[in-house]
């Protein structure tokens, strides 16, 4: 009953004219930048972070989760239309998807895109506003030591998730955690890695490592390409609606994907590809004619994409709940928080209601609203897809720049920009995944932090970390995340079927 | 990435060396800069010098698995990058950056940044970009600095407003 209160008034919130307008500019970038190579809704929202310095806090988080869920309708645009996923949660739907479009069933690939998003989008998000308030129970009773579970459970799922191998997913993850180590620490305020520089006491800002990671990074390792990287748009034929049949084939896939992803997604487990592959597999499985299974199946592009949306509002469960970001974006969304004076957790809830159930209310906004606009423009989104990479990329990097300096305007934070951009080229070069290297970052000084605490409580007894049974619970699922490949490698003789990046 | 996937050959996979050296090198840092926290004394019951210990043994410990790795999937057939159009691009984010500690301000910098990675990406004229990115940019600085009162570095075209 106490949900239903809150979530009204956060509805009364979504409402206001200027919070609309938010979430339309969200919803439109978040599209733009997913139907555009190269960049991400991360990167978006980072670079929008220091632009939206001095906005309404509530406002510019619901433009951010605007343009999070706008991105994820927009990659699967990309990723029909052009077989490259803008962003790595469609790699799957550019499976079935692609194949349609070129059958010249592109419309109906798109349709049943969008609506099941929508579909999933509804559901998952109605899924956050239940039990939101339950975990925010729970997680009060937390002490310092169990948070450092849960975040060592953070590190561990994000590094096993993304990329190609575990040691390569940790070692991004250890890149970040030392990085986030640079600047003075608040407890004992010495100055820690900065070899003197000035620049570096302040730490290194999120945005500008992610800007480098995601922006420099992408572009040097496409123009570096060269012309390998070539794509063909498939052009949109034939209507954008579904027939009867296409229907008949797509409502049990959207429901089966959203019930994979949102609960996959609301783990602090990491990332929306996994339960879009799940849901291709599914699908496959189920599929009375499988045989058109990678010749275009609609049940291929469905059931991923319902996944998709639902475990992208499932990665705001752990994040608005108990501050603990997932996803390279949930990562950008807590700096984004951060930099209002605001820690999403338990705590938020309590004092900021009115900002956290307006989010969640416009979320219901944003998903309408993207559905609403996605069709009647998808010739817009593919006239996108168009844009010569030559300026596309030179705008990014215009942009990257302007997003770095908007922050901080001096020469050592751009010199850190280039730096970043050319470790983000030699991982991916090397096949490392990103986002581990940005949560690293941003919750290495929140697990140092409540590391610390613990062990202050315990007067330096190391034996207070293993002693709550949350905390074990939580060790053995991270024992599980980093050990379950190997297991699964052990038992079946075949690879584990995760591996995927970015965002 | 759309790079396709690598087919291993004789011999260790060289990249993943250096990699690893590179970690074990970031290990000593960040383990020398613990060493050295530790000798300072904090009143608390765990010192700035604990969590940066950790890190280091794990990025010690990553840099012989990172090694192992390299040994045991052998060397990787990679597809050859392109040094000319990176070089480009390189040349546009350091060259912005020097213009900028010149003073030349936020158009014309980053007007060159604009034209020499459309250079990079292939797409000439090298004069005729940096022309339209300086005037692109000029108007971003108007709208940056008048509509939402950020600071970006202002030259000569910037003080004329």
């Amino acid at each position: 009953m106490d949900t239903f209160a809150a979530l009204s008034q956060g509805v009364m919130v979504a409402l206001q004219p200027m919070n609309l307008l938010f979430a339309f500019v969200g919803v439109m970038l978040g599209t733009a930048v997913g139907v555009l190579p190269g960049i991400g809704p991360a990167l978006t929202v980072a670079l929008l972070l220091p632009i939206t310095f001095k906005l309404d806090p509530a406002g510019s988080l619901i433009m951010f989760a605007g343009i999070y869920y706008g991105g994820m309708y927009g990659g699967s645009t990309a990723s029909i239309l052009l077989n490259t996923p803008g962003e790595s949660a469609s790699i799957v739907t550019a499976l079935e998807g692609n194949k349609m479009a070129r059958a010249g069933r592109g419309g109906p690939a798109l349709a049943t895109a969008a609506i099941g998003s929508f579909v999933a989008g509804t559901i998952a998000t109605i899924g956050l506003a239940l039990i939101a308030p339950t975990i925010v129970d729970l997680a009060i009773s937390f002490g310092p030591e169990d948070y450092f579970a849960l975040m060592v459970l953070a590190f561990t799922t994000v590094s096993a998730a993304f990329g190609s191998s575990v040691t390569r997913g940790l070692t991004s993850l250890f890149i970040g955690l030392s990085l986030g180590l640079i600047g003075i620490d608040l407890q004992s305020g010495q100055a820690r890695l900065s070899f003197g520089v000035p620049d570096l006491l302040d730490g290194v800002e999120v945005t500008t490592l992610a800007v480098a990671l995601f922006a420099i990074g992408e572009t040097l390792s496409v123009v570096a390409a060269g012309a390998r990287a070539d794509e063909i748009i498939e052009p949109v034929k034939g209507s954008v609606f579904m027939n009867r049949e296409d229907w008949k084939r797509s409502w049990k896939p959207w429901l089966r994907g959203t019930f994979l992803g949102f609960p996959i997604g609301a783990m602090p487990a990491g990332g929306a590809e996994i339960p879009t592959f799940l849901s291709y597999a599914l699908e496959k499985r189920l599929c009375r004619k499988p045989g058109e299974f990678g010749n275009g199946a609609i049940e291929g592009v469905a059931g991923p994409e319902a996944a998709n949306n639902a475990a992208a509002a499932g990665v705001l469960v752990p994040l608005l709940t108990l501050g603990l970001p997932t996803s390279a974006t949930a990562a950008i969304m807590l700096a984004g928080f951060q930099q209002y004076g605001m820690n999403p957790g338990p705590l938020l809830f309590a004092t900021n209601p009115d900002l956290v159930w307006g989010l969640i209310a416009s979320l219901f906004i944003a998903n309408g609203m993207l559905l609403v606009l996605n069709l009647p423009l998808v010739g817009l989104w593919v006239r996108l897809l168009a844009i010569p990479r030559p300026w596309l990329y030179g705008g990014i990097l215009v942009f990257a720049t302007l997003g770095t300096l908007g922050a901080n305007p001096s020469l050592v934070e751009l010199g850190m920009l280039l730096v970043f951009g050319l470790l983000g080229y030699v991982l991916r070069r090397y096949d490392y995944p990103i986002a581990p290297v940005v949560v690293g970052l941003i919750l290495g000084p929140l697990a140092e932090q409540q590391l610390r605490r613990a062990l202050a409580i315990s007067v330096g007894d190391p034996l207070v970390l293993f002693q709550s049974p949350v905390a074990l619970t939580l060790y053995v699922l991270s024992a599980l995340a980093l050990f379950g490949p190997l297991l699964f490698y052990v038992i079946t003789g075949r690879k584990a079927p995760v591996g995927a990046d970015e965002d | 990435m759309s790079d396709s996937r690598p087919t291993s050959t004789a011999g260790p996979d060289k990249a993943r060396f250096v990699i690893a050296f590179a970690l074990a090198v970031l290990a000593l840092v960040v383990g020398w800069d613990a060493w050295r926290l530790s000798g300072i004394n904090t009143y608390s019951a765990v010192g700035p010098e604990a969590f940066p210990a950790i890190i280091a043994a794990g990025l010690a410990l990553l840099a012989l698995a990172n090694a192992v790795e390299a040994v045991r999937e052998g060397a990787q057939d990679r597809p050859r990058d392109e040094a000319g159009p990176m070089a480009w691009v390189l040349a546009g984010l350091i060259g912005q950056i020097v213009l900028l500690a010149f003073g030349a301000g936020f158009a014309i910098a980053t007007g060159w940044l604009f034209a020499a990675t459309a250079k990079g990406f292939g797409r000439g004229p090298l004069w005729g970009h940096f022309l339209a990115g300086a005037a692109m940019c000029f108007v971003i600085y108007v709208v940056f600095a008048k509509g939402l009162q950020l600071a970006l570095p202002a030259g000569p075209l910037e003080r004329l407003i």
